[in-house]
């Protein structure tokens, strides 16, 4: 075994066992806010596993979208809404916890057979390695043109949908109920700014 | 894509040969090769903030018509590392409602990946850690790491100001990364490849004239805005506005913990102003090529000496770009007020990052119409 494929094998072991355990905190920890920064290290091993493929352009395309604009989008929603309060215990918790565990082992299984029975080509294509990014971009104006292009619009639409949601006090019917709003006036109603005094 | 058919030192080779002239194998020599340039980077990261943080306490003194630092040293050149010392002797306090655990990887979250990307800053054709491919783009994504360790420290504070501080560094963050990225994606559609020695090797054609701010003047405003805001620099250093929010982030640190910020921070001052230099001002060009230089002196350029002078000319050339760039940043930080944080996020999302389109489209035009210029 030479210096290169030994640090190889290390650097996969400590890969999939940090992404095997860190999912695992994803899903079991109770505390979101752990959860949610695990998460960040999930999709920073994985593309630790992608950098080892040779994949140098989708592993830093990975950690700028991935742990630089989902994971931190989560954690912001997380801390601005963050109460620390205990959550009301659900009725039959024991049951749902039997119930959707046995989905996921269900599901592991599945994946096992599957992973197993199926005959990989080894080994593999040829890494491109640096010639990934112009080969990417190819496809991207080429035959991935119009996926590409849905998933823009797709964007675009949850993006218009967002400011929609956010800004209401610009539209003048109210988006669920379709009423006519005067937010101004709702607004003062929810939140008082003078607070009324007691009958004299 | 990775040319290195240019001249120029090659330190590596050269390494390696010699330790195979004592008998080791190729496959030995490469590793006791391996640390030597990440160790050498890292001590020169860390001279350049000691050096960044005298010129920071010199020039705001000469700003506020102060002496500033003048006992420790000569004109109080010891006065960083008399700093540093104060920082590690301090005591260690994780305040005991924190969360212990995320407040001590917060800092070291914010210091690695600004370590990280000193690996593609170029100080010569083959002076730089590793010519990886995807170059500038690592550092784009790597930077994109920080924000979580800023909204982990803030978290596990257990202070509202440390919150507050850490969110507004996240949107901060989030927000200039856009036309920062838009900008250097009008660099690496002239220069057709995102390794930064190809960038520089874009630009050195004759010397001073085919640096790329001629040609992309305004991504260089973009980009150094957005650097600026990145770093949190003032006008932009919204996230520890200590007016509003005692110290944000660090509002809880000492010792070591903050030392870790505070390098993090003057590191990530220095590589930015490497990175412009490397984008925008030639990276290790000197105004006149150095090729024609040596022509007329009547040297080849592939001799041991002139090859020699050339690479210490890159790295001082390097070096010297970015302590311009730093000094304007420390100026800057010393004669400008804040803005507010709807300004911050107005300049951001409806000046820049429109500009930064235009500036894309624009070149991508004159790119198609004049590609000698404008690399086609």
């Amino acid at each position: 075994m030479t210096i290169a494929s030994t640090t190889q094998l290390i650097c996969f072991v400590v890969l999939s066992v940090t992404l095997v355990l860190g999912a695992l905190g994803v899903v079991l920890l109770p505390n979101i806010v752990y959860s949610a920064f695990l998460l960040g290290g999930v999709f920073l091993s994985v593309a630790g596993l992608y950098l080892m493929l040779n994949a140098s352009f989708v592993a830093a395309a990975q950690v700028l979208v991935y742990v630089g604009a989902v994971n931190v989008l989560i954690l912001f929603a997380i801390m601005l809404v963050n109460k620390k309060e205990n959550l009301a215990a659900i009725p039959g918790l024991g049951l749902r916890r039997l119930l959707s565990g046995a989905v996921c082992g269900g599901l592991f299984l599945l994946l096992i057979r599957v992973a197993f029975t199926t005959p990989w080509p080894l080994p593999g294509p040829a890494a491109v390695g640096e010639e990934a990014t112009i080969r990417i971009g190819e496809h991207l104006f080429s035959d991935y043109l119009l996926p590409f292009e849905l998933a823009s619009v797709l964007l675009l639409m949850s993006m218009i949908g967002a400011i929609v949601l956010a800004r209401r006090d610009v539209l003048s019917t109210d988006v669920i109920t379709g009423e006519l709003v005067d937010q101004g006036l709702i607004e003062k109603e929810r939140t008082p700014l003078l607070l009324e005094k007691s009958p004299r | 894509m990775v040319t290195n058919t240019a001249p120029g030192l090659d330190l590596e080779s050269s390494f390696e040969q010699a330790l195979q002239g004592f008998g080791l194998s190729p496959g030995a020599a490469h590793l006791l090769w391996l640390p030597l340039p990440m160790v050498l980077v890292l001590v020169a990261a860390v001279v350049g903030v000691l050096v960044n943080v005298w010129l920071e306490r010199k020039i705001s003194a000469a700003v506020q018509q102060r002496i500033g630092p003048e006992y420790a040293g000569a004109l109080g050149v010891l006065q960083p590392i008399a700093d540093g010392l104060k920082l590690v002797f301090k005591e260690d306090i994780i305040p005991a409602k924190a969360d212990g655990l995320l407040f001590t990887l917060g800092p070291v979250l914010v210091l690695i990946p600004v370590i990280l990307s000193w690996l593609v800053v170029p100080f010569g054709q083959h002076l730089l850690i590793s010519n990886v491919g995807i170059g500038i783009f690592l550092w784009i994504s790597l930077s994109s790491i920080q924000p979580i360790g800023l909204l982990m420290s803030g978290y596990a504070s257990n202070n509202k100001y440390s919150l507050l501080g850490g969110l507004r560094a996240a949107a901060q963050s989030i927000s200039y990364e856009i036309p920062l990225a838009l900008a250097v994606l009008a660099v690496v559609m002239m220069s057709n490849s995102l390794s930064t020695v190809d960038i520089v090797n874009q630009q050195s054609g004759s010397g001073i004239l085919s640096w790329n701010i001629w040609r992309q003047p305004v991504g260089f405003v973009i980009f150094w805005i957005c650097a600026l805001a990145e770093c949190e620099r003032l006008p932009f250093d919204l996230p520890e506005a200590e007016e509003e929010l005692v110290a944000g982030y660090q509002t809880e640190y000492s010792g070591m913990k903050f030392a870790l910020f505070y390098l993090g921070s003057y590191i990530n001052l220095v590589l930015s102003a490497l990175l412009v230099s490397v984008l925008y001002l030639g990276g290790w060009g000197f105004p006149i090529p150095v090729e024609w230089l040596a022509g007329w002196l009547g040297q080849p350029i592939d001799a041991p000496l002139v090859q020699l002078i050339t690479g210490s000319v890159g790295i001082v050339m390097t070096v010297l770009k970015a302590y311009l760039l730093v000094f304007l940043a420390i100026l800057l930080r010393w004669t400008t007020p804040r803005v507010r944080i709807d300004q911050l996020l107005d300049l951001g999302w409806k000046f820049l990052l429109p500009i930064a389109l235009v500036n894309l489209l624009i070149t991508a035009a004159l790119k198609l119409a004049f590609p000698g210029a404008f690399g086609g």
